[in-house]
């Protein structure tokens, strides 16, 4: 078998075992880039030469004495808003189309402790505002199921590089619903661990209190092997939170729902909802009612106010995040201005896109002389309304249960017309992040057309092993995950 | 509510933001849609609610006053678009803050 | 028409922490541009601030000594403006809940009487970089080694009515921010920056007249000379019939008057909230007590103490109590050698002109206290003459020798020996016969020329007093 198909876990184990040297899988994974990559668009930088770099000093090391932590010689791909010292990360915009950052995000500084290959950095929608990878500087990625489809957003390139075999695993950065919605568009199995749980230092902010970093992969097992790597308190953000990380993998080991209750939102299968999507859900419901799962109609009566807390909250975020990106201290700086103002102004016109920009506007208003308690006020009041809901929910149920997006992977430009009705169509994912809640999205069917459609389970805060757990019982009992798609 | 052309005109200034006239119109158009969106957030009786701004509520989160080693100005400065010696280049600051 | 001038005072000081604010770059002075910065305090994209620790303890303690309320919930927000010295677009700083609150302080006031002044709030930020403006070149330069070091912004009430007034609540805010050693108070190297604001109004009249902010002072005496200057401007503009206008205008030191330096009209909209990096600071009143419990005594306090314990004048007191230092310097002499007006003399005399001439702080003096003791008391049991003390000072400062060791060196003991002493006067006397007799028929006034041709003949080395005692009882 091609190492490319092979799962995180399975690699690891080849590796391990001396089977396999790091310089024969980071051949093959650029032998899989060179073929896909024309037509998935996967990357914003590949980082071919590092790679072979670091995977010809590991195998040396090796052939010395074997000693390997959890993921050395693991190829990975990374999603351009995560800094990579040496490395550019440009959040798939202009603005920092040159930037080479001096530091490494927490996240990769745990990896490359733990000896991974970065593959390159995959794209995004521009600072990871948008769910389509459309609003990409360096132009949308492709949805390896339908190539005439978005992978989803933001993390939309990592979606399509796990679906398309281009890396073993990747880190995505889900605000509200970056990195659940693409996995269910693609295909694959993505994690938002709980707010706090994975350091957002060094991911460069979109909106700071809803942000967080996860894995996206093959299957479950690696999902819960990845978290584990970047898991965990640290000092250098003030919102990761000081408790200890279980083992996840363990978590797995439990192959049965019994005892577990299973809540599902009637607000979540109302009108608007795609019909593939519904069944397939549904009959994954009744799986995890086979596994022993207690199933339960429940209600979060405020799921329609999210969309417009978000809008509000993490736009008013960005826009404060984004001020920095002036042209003095580094990234995009326009030409021929004739004084300060006019530098800031040009600099920002030309440096970032429309998206990123509609954002600014709003958030810059609502933070506005007169407007602040109208808007940012009232939605943070709303959002605490929306996590009463959630506290509600899980006195009665353990985990709650429901489609990951409402339809299927939407085709190139059939949305970008229309924030609003983009906007909405993150409405099945977006409360979780106002209550920080971990949630996972994995693969439950397809639609007619062949696309895939997505589950998520979204959990209490830092019961990751419960959504995991299930996701993996679910996913052992189902084929979904098995099923590639054929690129063309 | 209705944002007009001067909102986005004042806003767009704000968050130095150049705006085209053809911008402008679109801008006014849809954060006028978008907000008129967030507006139904005015059936939520949030009275006596405390605004939620970090969820986990966790408090005093601290550093230890210890000093660690800065960037050299060499890897500061590699980054700027313009720079002269030791430090970042803007256009004549007419105006102190 | 009598107009009143009401004054407010903003004071910018810069907390003594190791580190910045949020990061861990150092705070020092004087280095190179852009040598002490870091992603964080540099603005790059993915860094994020955590809360020094040191900073907030000396805010809280600060915010103590200046009689304030400390808050019990803290929650920094960010304060939005673009500027090229602010890397981030940002300030983070305190809005709706500054740590400090209600506070005030007791100057006197020109007449002697004491004047207490209203501390509104004083709160924590992060202070700007700084931006270089060279003539002769196109742009301007940024250096963000001052960038995040942590500020406490403590804003009075409009209580004060005279220059004079704003400069003694001034220098008192700086006794006791350096007693606490939360500030150096260096004020030329922008360690303390001064930012009084002021207006006038018809005497009687309730409502304030339009503020003016003056900034770019760097001593007390500007501040003297600005806000003077700017109560005569205001004065003739308004006697005039003019109309004021709210703005900021900035000494001139050269041309010695302020200047317009931008108008408030285009107020800024600086879009506080929440800053969603930090998470809520929530201070626990024990632990604030905790700091109350070992606050340092502070000046005011230490002068009265000086006065009641060591009898000292009000004067010296209130010199000695200026700094710390010097305090501590002079309690420390003061308690081995128990004649406290002596050692008043010698500290604000002969020790801060060396201190003043080498610029150097009183607590690494090279004359440690116990040294300047031994040169007390080696004048008090007579072995050196008051004078000969004096001449060797210098050299006591600059050499590093024990005061012993000098008059050692110099043959300086004061002879005081009887024996020694009776056989010079014999030689004076027998010198001198027509004074010798001008003293027996009452001139008592030529006692003096004989002490000193006695000194003279022992090469300064007489105890003088012994002189004038052996001579009357000679001529006696």
């Amino acid at each position: 078998m091609s190492l490319h198909k092979l799962t995180l876990c399975e690699l690891q184990k080849q590796f391990q075992a001396g089977e396999v040297t790091a310089t024969e899988i980071v051949r093959a994974y650029f032998l899989r880039i060179g073929h896909v990559e024309p037509k998935v668009k996967a990357f914003v930088t590949q980082a071919k030469e590092s790679a072979f770099m670091e995977a010809e000093v590991l195998d040396r090391k090796l052939k010395g004495w074997r000693k390997t932590l959890p993921l050395t010689g693991m190829p990975l791909a990374i999603k351009d808003n995560i800094c990579t010292e040496g490395i550019s990360t440009t959040c798939s915009s202009r603005m920092l189309q040159n930037f080479v950052p001096p530091h490494d995000a927490t996240v990769i500084a745990k990896l490359r402790a733990q000896e991974y290959i970065l593959l390159g950095k995959t794209n995004l929608d521009e600072f990871a505002m948008g769910s389509s990878t459309e609003n990409s500087a360096f132009g949308p990625s492709r949805n390896p199921w339908n190539l005439h489809c978005v992978p989803g957003g933001s993390s939309g390139g990592s979606a399509a590089a796990v679906a398309a075999e281009e890396c073993v695993a990747a880190l995505g950065s889900d605000t509200g619903g970056s990195i659940r919605q693409p996995a269910a568009f693609c295909g694959v199995v993505g994690l938002k661990p709980t707010y706090g749980r994975v350091s957002r230092y060094g991911l460069v902010a979109f909106a700071s209190s809803l942000d967080q970093i996860g894995p996206i992969t093959r299957d479950v097992s690696d999902s819960a092997f990845l978290l584990q790597a970047i898991a965990g308190h640290d000092p250098m953000d003030s919102t990761s939170v000081d408790r200890p990380v279980p083992d996840y993998m363990k978590a797995l080991q439990k192959r049965d729902l019994k005892t577990v209750k299973v809540g599902v939102p009637v607000e979540f299968f109302a009108e608007g909802l795609d019909l593939d999507v519904e069944q397939s859900v549904r009959a994954a419901i009744g799986e995890l009612k086979q596994l022993g799962a207690e199933i339960k109609e429940i209600r979060l009566p405020r799921t329609d106010a999210a969309v417009a807390v978000y809008y509000v909250i993490a736009t008013a975020e960005a826009s404060s995040n984004l001020a920095r990106f002036d042209g003095v201290k580094f990234g995009f700086r326009a030409k021929e201005t004739k004084d300060l103002l006019d530098l800031y102004m040009k600099t920002r016109q030309e440096g970032f896109g429309p998206e990123v920009k509609r954002r600014i506007m709003l958030g810059t208003y609502v933070l506005s002389a007169g407007y602040y308690d109208a808007y940012y006020g009232k939605a943070q009041a709303v959002r605490t309304l929306v996590c009463q809901d959630f506290d509600a929910a899980f006195k009665e149920v353990d985990l709650i249960v429901t489609p990951a997006t409402p339809t299927p992977a939407f085709k190139l430009g059939e949305k970008s017309e229309d924030p609003l009705q983009m906007y909405l169509s993150d409405i099945f994912t977006i409360s979780v992040n106002l209550a920080g809640l971990p949630a996972i999205a994995l693969p439950c069917g397809f639609s007619k057309e062949g696309l895939p459609i997505g589950l998520q389970l979204i959990g209490r805060a830092f019961e990751e092993e419960t959504i995991l757990r299930a996701a993996h019982a679910y996913e052992q009992s189902t084929q979904w995950h098995l099923k590639k798609p054929t690129i063309r | 509510m209705e944002i007009t052309q001067q909102d986005v005109e004042k806003v767009a200034q704000l968050a130095r933001l150049a705006v085209s006239a053809a911008e402008k119109e679109t801008f006014a158009k849809q954060l006028t849609q978008i907000l008129g969106h967030v507006d139904t957030l005015s059936q939520y009786d949030t009275t006596g609610i405390e605004p939620t701004a970090t969820v986990m509520g966790h408090v005093n989160v601290f550093r230890e006053d210890l000093v660690r080693p800065s960037l050299s100005s060499e890897k500061a400065l590699a980054n700027a678009p313009e720079r002269e010696v030791d430090g970042f280049v803007v256009p004549k600051i007419l105006e102190e803050r | 028409m009598i107009f009143e001038t009401v004054i407010g005072v903003e004071v910018h000081a810069q907390l003594r922490t190791n580190s910045k604010m949020f990061c861990g770059c150092g705070t020092t002075f004087g280095l190179s541009a852009n040598s002490q910065t870091c992603p964080i305090c540099l603005g790059l994209p993915g860094s994020l601030p955590v809360i020094n620790r040191m900073a907030v303890e000396m805010a809280v303690r600060a915010g103590l000594a200046l009689n304030c309320t400390i808050a019990a919930n803290n929650q920094f927000a960010r304060k939005h403006y673009f500027y090229p010295d602010l890397p981030k677009g940002y300030q983070i700083s305190q809005y709706e809940s500054p740590i400090c609150e209600h506070g005030w302080i007791e100057v006197r006031d020109s007449g002697g009487g004491i004047k207490r002044i209203r501390i509104r709030r004083a709160h924590l930020e992060e202070d700007a970089g700084k931006n270089i403006h060279e003539t002769g070149t196109s742009g301007s330069q940024v250096d963000l080694n001052r960038a995040g070091t942590p500020l406490l912004e403590i804003v009075t009430e409009p209580d004060m009515h005279s220059a004079e007034e704003v400069v003694a609540y001034l220098k008192g805010l700086r006794e006791i921010l350096m007693y606490l050693d939360v500030c150096d108070g260096n004020m030329e190297e922008g360690s303390f920056r001064c930012e009084p604001n002021l207006s006038l109004r018809p005497s009687g009249q309730q409502e304030f007249g339009t503020k003016v902010e003056l900034k770019n002072i760097n001593s007390f005496k500007y501040v003297k000379d600005a806000v003077e200057y700017e109560i005569r401007r205001q004065t003739k503009v308004l006697t005039e019939g003019g109309k004021i206008r709210q703005e900021t205008r900035l000494w001139n030191i050269e041309r010695g008057e302020t200047a317009v330096m931008r108008s408030k009209e285009e107020a800024h909209d600086y879009r506080y909230f929440p800053d969603p990096d930090l998470v809520p600071l929530k201070l626990d009143q024990a632990w604030i007590d905790g700091f109350r419990s070992c606050l340092p005594e502070l000046p005011a306090v230490r002068t009265k103490r000086f006065v009641s314990d060591y009898g000292l004048p009000e004067y010296d007191a209130t010199i000695l109590t200026a700094s710390k230092g010097m305090a501590d310097y002079f309690e420390a002499c003061a308690a081995q050698f128990p004649q406290p007006k002596i050692v008043s003399n010698w500290v604000m005399g002969e020790l801060m002109r060396e201190l003043n001439n080498s610029g150097t702080d009183i607590a690494v003096s090279p004359i440690t206290p116990e040294r300047l003791v031994s040169l007390l008391q080696l004048v008090d049991r007579g072995t050196l003459s008051l004078k000969a003390a004096r001449e060797i000072f210098p050299e006591l400062y600059g050499s590093g020798k024990t005061p012993e060791q000098i008059v050692q060196e110099k043959g300086l003991t004061q002879v005081s020996d009887e024996g020694a002493l009776e056989q010079i006067i014999a030689e004076v006397l027998s010198k001198n016969p027509a004074q010798v007799a001008q003293f027996k028929e009452g001139k008592q006034q030529v006692l003096g020329f004989l002490v000193g041709q006695v000194m003279k003949t022992s090469g300064g080395k007489a105890n003088p007093g012994k002189v004038n005692e052996l001579l009357r009882k000679k001529l006696g």
